[in-house]
């Protein structure tokens, strides 16, 4: 019987993040409108105790349990934290829209909370079968989060696109699964890469089971040619429900990817990097010119996601151990930048607007200063310019892309990358060199939201001058 | 062994000065005003210390300060300099100086972050020269493009957005490709180090294309000829200050980068493609000579003119491989370097003076059109002496400082080639021609309308800045003996390593100046 202490205690943050889910959806039925502050705070305390739950039991060997389905090693330590870290902020920076549109209602922090617990699963997880299982608890609670706002049509339109071609992308994937299955006749990963170990690519079953998978991956990531839900979902979702997709998940994302092909897979290396190169320089070619033609911000960090995705694929198809640390790098560090950005897009929104044009950006360092330089140093940091971290994430991706001498790739990527510096600099005109629209309103926000932002866009030059910490960490990870 | 870290101090002392002013705000502009002053005078009496310390006999790094910084990557916290960056420090504090200075009264709009960014700056600029880890350097490199970007975006001209997002993705365009030279020089050398990097062997091909890449980048930023067109953009459009440190300063550091990276990582590719550079150079002297001729605008003036001088100094670094050829003339290579050195100390004082002026007019006048002017002497008469006597010495006068790099450069040019010589040589010509013809339209003449009629004399700030200026063009160009003596030793051997064949054996046939030899150590480098 796995239900004993020895297995539970690995698993302590996500049951803490269900019992907080369960809790919060209980007592917002009790609750009046006026005190449901409460949920807030009963959230973030959840995230909060999670965060030292996983502090708590995470550190040490590698542990197996569930019969071989859940894992907890120093991967799932770091991705859980950072997961729950990067939500964390994301609800902080949501709570004063939510309240201004009326929709400060228990089911967007029971939805949030379960697709947090749907990421952890899929970072613990130890076979394709549980990843799956996460991946679409983490779906299915964002395909409701994007509709979540009633009256908005294209919130309605965006969920239903999110929800067709996520379930296509999440049926790719299952199919893969499957045909691994049959090739190797397991679903965990451990016997998987023996099986794949010993025959290699001579299974054309196999062969098309990894396809699949790499398709279910690129969908999952929103990586080129699979990214055309992304943009419609971004404009179309409540931004704070943009923040939290396109924030952590980015992160189990990437989890989702190691698992797969690095746990599962990684004798075939050769097989699938062939593929990863093909949709890493699509999307980083893609994301950056498309985005420069956008005038609405959530569009343009729409491809500038499927850009970063670019470059993260990159540190993955290098197949060393210095090429995960780096992804695993760069995927922390876009979700605080995202998380950051749409946090800024969020203070911006005042009770019956909502910030979604560049335009609607000028002149915010003659409103309120501070939050101008934050948003300045995340722009600058997805710009990939130093002393932010956004460079030092993209100098190690491409370090080991040059390890694996594929200069030539390191080149198209810091082509793209120039491409990519013009569009964030012209938001970092607008605040700076562009005057505002008279009679705007002075921008109002709660002492939290700007402590989180503070703290969040200060970690942009904080970890760019100081990486050793994190980097470690990751590399920690795969050593 | 336990050592003042000096360079540290000199480094993050202004940044925090500027970190300070910032939160100091406009409340109180006078305070904060003061103290960025004050950071800024402290920062070039600290950095003396370099002069008083450094050892003229040695071409060691000096003021070593090495920590790790990622150790994982072998990334260090490596600083230290030599003869050839020890005087561009010096000239970073020096010049910050009168660029805070000049935007004491002008700059109207947020005084202290105006201020702010420049401390922050030349923190930056200090930690581009002393910097010998490849990523430290990449990182202050980049970084130094954030404040002026903002600078010239947010107190700039009419045109300041097309001008300043020009300059910042021209910049960005050409540093990302050493980005990748670099780390793949990591790869073969195992560490980061600028001075591992210059010991390390390399095959032709690589060498050409590392070369290629540094060129790029440095190119972009000293600027060469047919990559300049950003800078008479970023120059109209920039505050006056902003132009001072583009011109004194960073336009220096494309140089800088030359000696400090192309010359002793690549010197066979850089043998090799010297006619490269060369014919660059000499189009920068004459053709862009002629464009600064016809320039209607003050500031295009003096921005294409630095384009021009700015071809001396890679003319005089790159020279050096004709002279090589023939084993008898070694010291005109060094004389070539040493040169070009001395022109880009040079042209730090007189462009920055030059930039100076056209403020002190256009504040006055707001116009820097070169009709507007005339007569501007018989109201102004300190001021036209001023402006005489710089434009005197960025023609070259015999005297000034102007003359001494142009010389020592046509110098070594003649050692190698006779007709590049007597390319170069026109500078004399066209240099004096659209500097004189310039000060003849603007300050002498008849007063040409009540605007000039009405014009006030300089104010004690103003006379102090262009005064210490001129002193410091005069001393540089009657006695510059102490300036060539602090990096002479540096130079020599960086003539030594360059001539040395960096090839491996298999290629050593393709090896134009010397025998190859396995013992690069010879470069004494630590």
């Amino acid at each position: 019987m796995p239900f004993d202490a020895a297995n539970l205690i690995t698993v302590l943050p996500e049951i803490a993040i269900l019992i907080t889910a369960a809790a919060v959806l209980i007592l917002d039925l009790y609750l009046k409108d006026k005190d449901r502050d409460i949920i807030h705070t009963l959230t973030l305390i959840g995230l909060l105790v999670a965060i030292g739950l996983t502090g708590a039991v995470g550190g040490g060997e590698r542990q197996v349990v569930f019969d071989g389905n859940v894992v907890r090693d120093a991967m799932s330590d770091l991705l859980r934290g950072a997961i729950l870290i990067v939500s964390l902020f994301g609800f902080v920076y949501a709570r004063p829209w939510l309240k201004d549109r009326g929709l400060f209602v228990g089911e967007f922090y029971v939805l949030g909370l379960f697709a947090v617990l749907g990421m952890l699963i899929m970072v613990s997880s130890n076979s394709f079968l549980t990843l799956y299982l996460g991946l679409e608890l983490q779906a299915l609670s964002l395909y409701a989060l994007v509709a979540f706002d009633r009256d908005s049509n294209k919130g309605a339109e965006a969920a239903m696109k999110y929800f067709v071609l996520g379930a296509l992308g999440s049926g790719m994937l299952l199919y893969g699964v499957s045909m691994i299955y049959g090739a190797t006749g397991s679903v965990e990963f451990g016997p998987v890469a023996q099986a794949v170990a010993e025959q290699g690519m001579d299974n054309t079953v196999l062969v098309f089971g990894i396809v699949f998978l790499v398709v279910g991956i690129g969908f999952k990531f929103g990586a080129v040619p699979f990214h055309m839900w992304v943009p419609d979902i971004y404009e179309g979702a409540p931004t704070p429900v943009v923040l939290l997709l396109g924030s952590a998940p980015k992160i189990a994302a990437f989890a989702l990817a190691v698992r797969m092909l690095v746990d599962g897979l990684a004798a075939i290396h050769a097989d699938w990097q062939g593929m990863l190169v093909i949709l890493a320089v699509l999307s980083m070619g893609l994301g950056n010119l498309v985005a420069i033609a956008q005038t609405n911000i959530k569009r343009m960090l729409a491809y500038s996601t499927i850009s970063h995705v670019g470059f993260l694929l990159l540190g993955l198809l290098a197949g060393s151990a210095q090429g995960y640390a780096a992804a695993m790098f760069y995927a922390i560090v876009y979700a605080a930048m995202a998380a950051g950005a749409f946090g800024i897009l969020l203070i911006l929104s005042r009770r019956g607007f909502d910030a979604e044009q560049l335009d609607d950006l000028k002149g915010l360092n003659e409103r309120d200063s501070w939050y101008a330089a934050m948003m300045a140093l995340l722009m600058f940091s997805m710009a990939g310019v130093p002393p932010t971290v956004g460079f030092m994430a993209k100098l190690l991706v491409l370090e080991a892309v040059v390890r694996i001498d594929l200069v030539w790739l390191a080149v198209v990527a810091v082509i793209f990358s120039i491409i990519g510096a013009f569009y964030y600099l012209r938001v970092v005109k607008l605040i700076y060199f562009d005057k505002p629209v008279e009679g705007l309103p002075r921008l109002s926000t709660s002492g939290g939201v700007r402590f989180a932002m503070t703290l969040n866009g200060l970690s942009m030059l904080a970890l760019g001058v100081f990486p050793a910490g994190l980097l470690g960490l990751c590399q920690n990870v795969f050593a | 062994m336990y050592q003042f870290p000096l360079l540290t101090l000199l480094i993050w002392l202004p940044i925090i000065g500027g970190i300070v002013v910032l939160a100091s705000g406009d409340r109180a502009t006078d305070i904060s005003k003061w103290t960025a002053l004050g950071f800024a005078v402290f920062t070039f009496l600290i950095s003396l210390g370099l002069w008083t310390g450094f050892d003229t006999t040695s071409a060691e790094m000096q003021f070593v300060e090495r920590s790790a910084w990622i150790p994982t990557f072998n990334v260090e916290y490596f600083l230290g300099v030599d003869g050839i960056s020890m005087p561009l420090i010096i000239l970073t504090t020096f010049i910050t100086i009168f660029v805070i200075i000049a935007g004491w009264e002008v700059i109207t709009y947020r005084p202290s972050h105006y201020m702010a960014a420049f401390l922050v700056m030349e923190g930056i600029m200090i930690g581009v020269f002393s910097a010998l880890d490849a990523i430290l350097f990449y990182v202050f490199w980049e970084a130094m493009l954030i404040p002026m970007f903002l600078i010239i975006g947010v107190w700039g001209g009419p045109n300041r957005v097309y001008a300043t997002i020009k300059f910042f993705l021209y910049t960005f365009f050409g540093s990302v490709f050493m980005l990748v030279a670099l780390i793949y020089m990591y790869f073969q050398a195992g560490s980061f180090s600028i001075l591992d990097f210059h010991t390390l062997q390399l095959g032709m091909t690589a060498q050409i294309l590392i070369f290629i890449a540094f060129l790029l980048a440095f190119a972009v930023k000293v600027p060469m000829f047919p990559v300049h067109t950003w800078l008479p953009d970023a120059h109209v459009e920039a505050p006056t200050g902003g132009s001072v440190i583009l011109a004194a300063i960073m336009l220096k550091i494309g140089g800088y980068g030359f000696l400090r990276f192309s010359l002793p990582i690549a010197p066979d590719a850089s043998d090799s493609l010297d006619w490269l550079i060369i014919t660059l150079s000499l189009i920068a002297i004459i053709y862009i000579g002629f464009v600064a001729l016809v320039q209607q605008d003050l500031k295009k003036l003096i921005a294409y003119s630095s384009i021009a001088h700015m071809g001396f100094v890679t003319l005089g670094f790159f020279i050096i491989f004709t002279i090589l050829r023939d084993p008898s003339a070694t010291g005109g290579a060094v004389m070539g370097i040493e040169g070009g050195m001395v022109q880009m100390i040079s042209h730090g004082f007189i462009s920055g003076a030059l930039f100076l002026c056209v403020g002190v007019l256009y504040d006055r006048v707001h116009s820097r059109e070169i009709a507007v002017y005339g007569g501007v002497i018989n109201t102004m008469p300190w001021f036209g002496a001023f402006v005489v006597f710089f434009a005197m010495a960025n023609a070259g006068l015999p005297g000034t400082s102007g003359f001494v790099g142009e010389f020592m450069v046509i110098l070594a040019t003649f050692r190698a080639d006779f007709w590049w010589a007597l390319l170069a040589a026109t500078t004399l010509i066209l240099a004096a021609a659209f500097s004189l013809w310039m000060v003849k339209r603007v300050i002498f003449g008849e007063v040409k309308n009540e605007k000039v009629a009405a014009l006030q004399d300089l104010n004690r700030r103003e006379a102090f800045n262009l005064g210490v200026l001129a002193t410091a063009v005069l001393i540089l160009g009657i006695w510059p003996a102490p300036l060539i003596d602090v990096m002479h030793a540096t130079v020599e051997n960086l003539v030594a390593h360059v001539s040395l064949c960096k090839l491996p054996a298999a290629e050593a046939a393709q090896c134009i100046l010397a025998v190859p030899t396995a013992d690069l150590g010879l470069a004494g480098q630590p």
